[in-house]
């Protein structure tokens, strides 16, 4: 039987906005993705499709209900072996990059292997074979701002990639790209799905982007609106 | 994350803001370099002192003519001595003395050859020698025969020698007192600064007979300005101070309640004095600087909250990617502990080539120990978790996802 990477079993997640108040930006929410899937995750602005993907990436918890990560209860899990979950098992593309500006392109992709435990010059070795798969191998001595934004989003991909993990998670990862350049990462993430396997989650409010995967998951005002085939979903949206 | 890597981080971000980071590791430069520098100078200053009091001779009195009052002590010129040459034989009696040496000292004119040197000239008896414990590096001291006689003989200081003969042994050479030929019978040992300041080596010793008649005039026959006294024991030297009051009072026929016209100083205790207050004074230079010490800390604790607040972002990005609290902390501390240690470092070698600087300048003497500098290199280290942890564990508590939201 084929347990599920990811099982959400009824996810709450409500912001405390001050004087006893709160805002619920996850209302009950249920659902799981196998190994192996390419996920796209659709909906308006303020929906709660980062706040799911915080609590699905290990970085927040959710108020109550719980997730599963590849069968473990993340709320039972400490704060290293969270950290351990998301060296290890995760990796993260953000829409703003987030690679660290003083450090070269190499030292950036290279991080993740540092805190596995590698010393610096393995993990230099595979860091640098790893911006040569996202052909960028000649830019490892650079700088992040010397960049543009398509060549920083690959070193972000480059680096969510370094550790070999099962799932990529993604929040709008073309959002600051234009749309050529955002075509040629959703190719990529389809290599990646493709030949190696790997678990990908999208965020993004494009159709264009989302077709790309091949389930689509539908949140309105923090709550699963449809789950689906992609052109299924994007078809009972449209209407 | 491998402790190595984690200090490569460290490092890093310490090279990344240079200017951040020399600030911040100026307040350490400034708070070790003061703690060696005034531990220098304070031990230079103990070092002084001690020199001196060894160089004095122990268990020393000194008799002065004239009172002391309330004021001070009254003597200078214009006072005739009150001190005799028959007092000081009478005190060589007492029994817890061992040795009693009439000075009457003047200044004079030194004339070898081409050479003429200005100072100190003391007529004394040999009993000083070894009041003062005061050996020779050639020649030797004059005898009772030369005082009972008053032969024109000299005993030279160090000094004296230096300028009037240079590096020529002078024993056995005539040089001219005051116009009269004098034999150099023997040079003094070095002694150095004495507890007031004056160069002990600038000084000749001649015959206190001879001073008297054949070099000062018989202005006061038999007259002595003042005279030095060994105990025989450090124990003995409150019963050798009694004996040495009564028996002048006798001797100078005072009256019960009339003024003592002469001073008894116990330059033994002095010193000891002096030792005291000049280790009072060199702690206190240390603990103001350790003031220093502490701002510098506080410094990189600052300057390392400020750093967490602006790297708030950073550490989300590093705990995205799986850094451990651990790695974090460890990171943050390593800074700090790297800043106050190079600071450290920098520090103790400003504050050594600072107190060489003052000794060539100034003239003071420093005394720049190992442990001085090891001292304050260990309390900047302490400083530097102590102040560093604060800001690390904050850094280290942050929530993986504020740290990442932080703009
Ligand atoms: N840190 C926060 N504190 C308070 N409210 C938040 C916070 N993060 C998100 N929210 C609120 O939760 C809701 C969902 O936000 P978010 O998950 O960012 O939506 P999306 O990514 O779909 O635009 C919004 O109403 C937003 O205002
Ligand atoms: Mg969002």
């Amino acid at each position: 039987m084929n347990r599920p990477l990811i099982r959400a079993v009824d996810l709450v997640k409500s912001y405390p906005i001050g004087a006893g108040e709160s805002v619920a930006a996850l209302r009950h929410v249920d659902f799981a993705i196998d190994a192996g899937e390419f996920v796209s995750i659709m909906g308006p602005s303020g929906s709660g499709k980062s706040t799911l993907m915080n609590i699905l990436g290990c970085l927040d918890t959710a108020t109550t209900g719980h997730y599963f990560l590849n069968g473990q209860d993340s709320g039972r899990l400490s704060a290293d072996a969270l950290a351990a979950l998301r060296n290890r098992l995760i990796g993260f593309v953000f829409q703003g990059f987030n690679l660290l500006p003083r450090k070269t392109i190499l030292d950036n992709v290279a991080l993740p292997l540092l805190y596995a435990g590698l010393n610096r010059p393995e993990s230099h070795r595979r860091a640098a074979a790893g911006l040569e798969r996202v052909g960028l191998g000649s830019l490892a001595r650079q700088r992040p701002n010397q960049l543009s934004g398509g060549q920083q989003q690959r070193v972000a991909i480059a680096r969510a990639l370094v550790n070999e993990p099962r799932l990529i998670l993604a929040d709008e990862p073309t959002g600051n790209l234009d749309s050529r350049t955002s075509e040629d990462i959703m190719k990529l993430f389809g290599q990646l799905n493709e030949a190696r396997g790997i678990t990908l989650i999208v965020v993004t409010h494009e159709p264009d982007i989302a077709r790309h995967a091949r389930r689509l998951i539908h949140v309105v005002d923090g709550m699963i609106a449809g789950d689906g085939a992609v052109e299924s979903v994007l078809q009972r949206t449209a209407s | 994350m491998i402790v190595r890597e984690i200090l490569g981080e460290a490092g890093q971000s310490m090279g990344a803001n240079r200017l951040r980071t020399g600030l911040t590791m100026l307040g350490m430069i400034i708070g070790v370099g003061a703690v060696v520098l005034m531990l220098a100078i304070g031990q230079g200053a103990q070092y002084m002192v001690s020199e001196s009091i060894a160089s004095m001779g122990s268990n020393l009195f000194i008799v002065l003519s004239g009172s002391s009052t309330s004021g001070g002590l009254r003597t200078g010129s214009g006072t005739a001595p009150t001190l005799t040459l028959k007092d000081a034989e009478a005190i060589e009696e007492l029994p817890d003395v061992e040795a009693v040496a009439p000075v009457m000292p003047n200044n004079a004119p030194l004339i070898h050859g081409a050479s003429n040197w200005s100072t100190m000239v003391a007529g004394t008896t040999p009993s000083y020698f070894a009041a003062r414990d005061w050996s020779f590096v050639s020649g030797e001291g004059f005898t009772e025969n030369d005082v009972r006689s008053a032969t024109r003989v000299v005993v030279l200081g160090q000094r004296v020698v230096q300028n009037l003969f240079g590096d020529e042994d002078p024993v056995g050479t005539t040089i001219r007192i005051k116009n009269s030929p004098f034999l150099v019978l023997g040079v003094l040992a070095p002694k150095g600064q004495s507890l007031d300041g004056r160069d002990q080596d600038d000084t000749a010793l001649v015959p206190v007979t001879t001073a008297q008649r054949q070099l000062f005039g018989d202005q006061f026959p038999g007259m002595v300005r003042f005279m030095m006294i060994k105990a025989r024991t450090r124990e003995s030297m409150p019963w050798a101070e009694q004996g040495i009051r009564d028996l002048l009072r006798s001797r100078h026929r005072l009256r019960p309640g009339q003024e003592d016209d002469f001073t008894v100083r116990n330059l033994t205790a002095l010193a000891q004095t002096a030792a005291g207050t000049t280790r009072a004074m060199s702690m206190m230079l240390g603990s103001i600087a350790s003031v220093s010490l502490l701002v510098g800390g506080i410094g990189i604790m600052n300057i390392m909250l400020v750093s967490v607040t602006e790297r708030t972002r950073e550490i989300g990005i590093r705990m995205a990617i799986g850094a451990r609290r651990r790695d974090i902390l460890l990171q943050f501390l390593f800074e700090a502990l790297m800043i106050s240690l190079l600071g450290s470092l920098i520090g103790a070698l400003v504050g050594f080539f600072g107190a060489f600087a003052v000794s060539r300048i100034v003239g003071m003497t420093v005394v720049v120990t190992v442990w001085s500098v090891l001292l304050a290199f260990l309390v900047a280290a302490s400083v530097g978790i102590f102040f560093g942890f604060y800001p690390a564990r904050k850094a280290a508590g942050l929530r993986p996802i504020e740290a990442l939201r932080y703009q």
